[in-house]
């Protein structure tokens, strides 16, 4: 059999949008930069130049441009709204939270609100603290909006395209460092199911719970403590909202053991939400307590050694495991 | 205080030592970038010096100032240790922010500096506030917001703007226009400006609030209008909106900085012959230093020998800087969960 081809999750992201500009004739895409300014950006020039009357640059008005992609789905039209770094789109909060998360809700399921806004999040060195924030769990504050939060290449193209042919608003965050990452991609087009999550490595030990980039360096913490005997189990939920519960409580029963990676801030956040389905819904598998691995509580500092200490690492995520096995 | 509309001769020659400073520093920090002494995007004052440079004559100490992004020259120019500044953009534990701000939020809060954001548009919202304490202060204290040409893309410049015409708050709101000759995203350049407005003080006019519009090359013009605004703001008479205009510097263009004009040859200024046919029109209309001490020989103000005596002072010290810089300790890790509150 011919191995599978290798793209970036830029290149199989935007193969994801071409497939949505094909099956949808009223979507169209809304922002500058959506794979950042890297040199993978250059991928994006190929639906500028298939569909150059369905892609709009608009200005740097976050606040404007997104109100207008929720105005524009309540419309009728299917909008990809990229929003730059995930800070910006603190200044979009008004259209994402009080806007498209409640229409179909308070119009008593009259309104559909089909727009995907898209965000660069995570810690990618030296981004400091307006760069680099991941703040996937203050979005999942919001009932309402679907949360994407792919981490490789074959999942962004299928997340993208379920984002992007959905009626219901999502916010889908893109790691800057899994942009140029390559994985193998089918060439065919194909859509991911929301609230269904991959087991990215079977183990019997210990469940690891991961998402985004950090489903890369869990399977890379994987390998280490493999080495050692430990057979970890990396599980992706691949959508916040809808949650795979299911498949958690399942691999938890298997393995009696829980560790949770993201890179949202340790309160509150992901780790925290996932940690607590399994206390309630399966504390009778645990043989030992839930431990996290989040970023601490501060703002994200620019030194090196600084951004080091506060980021979630493979040795970081082993020691945690470790720690599980007692 | 009566605003004085030209600078005497003093003055002329500190301007020319503030912007060679920048100068000096900004093309050491393209060489320490290609060394790999930090590692993340940063964003040059080149071309605009003048601006910086001289508004600082018409401010007191106790002024506020706010800038952004592109923030380099602004702390400079107010006086901020290079050496400092250079271990911020590097990371070190000797930072003007002991490491944590890096390049996109340099600040000096002792020189009057709020907090730099790196959010386009950040800076006029805080700088509204600095406006409103110093009015409340009722010392005549100004607030300047320095701030590129796409902050008036955002929102809050509009809403900032019209808060301080109402309530007549001393702000200054220092447009750099730095959008002609920019290449934009569209081209594979850096963004630039998208303003539906033909001109940008325009926007401020609509509002009510004095404006200009002025050559932010050119010291003695920036030097006019601030002067001028500075002390309108100082008497109560409310905000003013000073667009200053430069072309965008060719190593700006691209994605990351280069430094494609060459290191600075002061002598060009006079040495006319020896300019370099491919940046011509750098040399001759744009390099504000080289029209600053063109200007200042004309009017015999300074001496070329002591021009270059300035330069080497300043290239002296940039060096020690640097190596201060290079020199200094990186913070120690577990010090970044210190001091998240006062
Ligand atoms: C809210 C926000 N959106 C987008 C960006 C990305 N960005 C960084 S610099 C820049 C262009 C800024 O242009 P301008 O304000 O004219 O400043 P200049 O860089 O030209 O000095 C943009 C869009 C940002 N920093 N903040
Ligand atoms: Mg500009």
């Amino acid at each position: 059999m011919k191995p599978m081809r290798k793209i970036t999750y830029s290149q199989a992201f935007v193969e994801g949008l071409d497939y949505c500009m094909r099956k949808l004739p009223n979507f169209s895409l809304l922002g500058n930069e959506v794979m950042g300014l890297g040199p993978q950006r250059v991928h994006l020039e190929t639906i500028w130049r298939n569909y150059p009357e369905r892609v709009n640059f608009p200005p740097t008005s976050e606040a404007a441009f997104s109100a207008l992609a929720a105005g524009a789905a309540m419309s009728g039209e299917h909008v990809f709204c990229h929003l730059g770094a995930a800070s910006f789109s603190f200044l979009s909060m008004t259209s994402i939270a009080n806007e498209a998360a409640t229409a179909h809700y308070a119009s008593g399921g009259k309104i559909k609100v089909p727009v995907v806004f898209h965000m660069l999040h995570g810690l990618r060195i030296g981004g400091g603290t307006q760069h680099s924030m991941s703040p996937q769990s203050m979005y999942w504050n919001v009932p309402g909006l679907q949360i994407v939060l792919p981490s490789c290449a074959r999942d962004a193209k299928g997340l993208v395209a379920t984002a992007c042919l959905s009626d219901n608003p999502t916010v889908m965050f893109t790691h800057d460092l899994l942009i140029g990452m390559e994985g193998e991609v089918p060439e065919a087009d194909y859509e991911i199911p929301f609230g269904k999550a991959d087991i990215k490595r079977r183990g019997k030990d210990v469940t690891l719970v991961a998402t985004s980039y950090m489903v890369q360096v869990s399977l890379a913490a994987a390998e280490i403590l493999a080495a050692e005997g430990i057979d970890v189990e990396v599980l992706d939920p691949r959508t916040l909202v809808p949650f795979d519960k299911k498949a958690l409580i399942k691999s938890v029963a298997k393995t009696g053991r829980l560790v949770v990676a993201d890179e949202s801030h340790l309160s509150c956040g992901v780790t925290a939400e996932i940690a607590a389905i399994v206390a309630e819904e399966a504390f009778h598998h645990l043989k030992a307590p839930i431990l996290r691995v989040a970023r601490p509580d501060v703002p994200t500092p620019f030194s090196r050694p600084l951004e080091d200490f506060v980021t979630p690492t493979a040795d970081k995520i082993a020691a945690a495991v470790r720690r599980v096995m007692g | 205080m009566m605003a004085k509309q030209s600078l005497n001769k003093a003055a002329c020659v500190r301007v020319l030592e503030r912007m060679l400073v920048i100068r000096r520093f900004e093309e050491a920090l393209v060489e320490m970038s290609g060394q790999k002494l930090f590692k993340s995007h940063y964003h040059l004052y080149i071309g605009q010096e003048a601006t910086a440079a001289t508004v600082v004559e018409s401010l007191r100490s106790d002024d506020k100032l706010v800038t952004t992004h592109r923030n380099h020259g602004h702390v400079l120019a107010r006086g901020a240790d290079p050496g400092a500044a250079f271990a911020e953009i590097l990371g070190r534990a000797t930072g003007l922010n002991g490491g944590r701000g890096g390049t996109l939020h340099m600040s000096a809060p002792e020189l009057g500096f709020l907090a730099t954001s790196s959010v386009v548009g950040g800076c006029i919202g805080l700088a509204l506030g600095g406006a409103f304490a110093q009015q409340r202060r009722g010392r005549g204290g100004v607030s300047v917001a320095f701030f590129g040409d796409g902050s008036l893309e955002e929102g809050i410049s509009f809403e900032s703007m019209n808060i301080a015409a109402l309530w007549k708050l001393p702000a200054v709101f220092l447009c750099e226009n730095n959008g002609a000759g920019a290449t934009g995203s569209a081209k594979g350049g850096f963004p630039s400006s998208l303003i539906a407005a033909p001109r940008l003080a325009g926007i401020a006019e609509s509002l009510a609030i004095a404006s200009s519009q002025i050559d932010g090359r050119d010291v003695d013009a920036v030097h006019r209008a601030v002067s001028r605004g500075v002390a309108s703001c100082r008497a109560g008479r409310g905000p003013v909106f000073i667009e200053c205009i430069t072309e965008r510097w060719e190593g700006s263009k691209p994605m990351w900085p280069e430094l494609s004009t060459g290191i600075t040859d002061v002598a060009l200024a006079w040495e006319s012959e020896r300019m370099p046919k491919k940046y011509r029109d750098w040399h001759v209309h744009q390099d504000p230093i080289l029209l600053h001490i063109r200007k200042l020989l004309r009017k015999k103000l300074i001496s070329r020998a002591a021009v270059l005596q300035l330069d080497r002072k300043v290239i002296a010290r940039n060096a020690a800087a640097r190596q201060f810089a290079i020199a200094s300790p990186m913070p120690r890790g577990k010090t970044a969960l210190d001091s998240v509150y006062a």
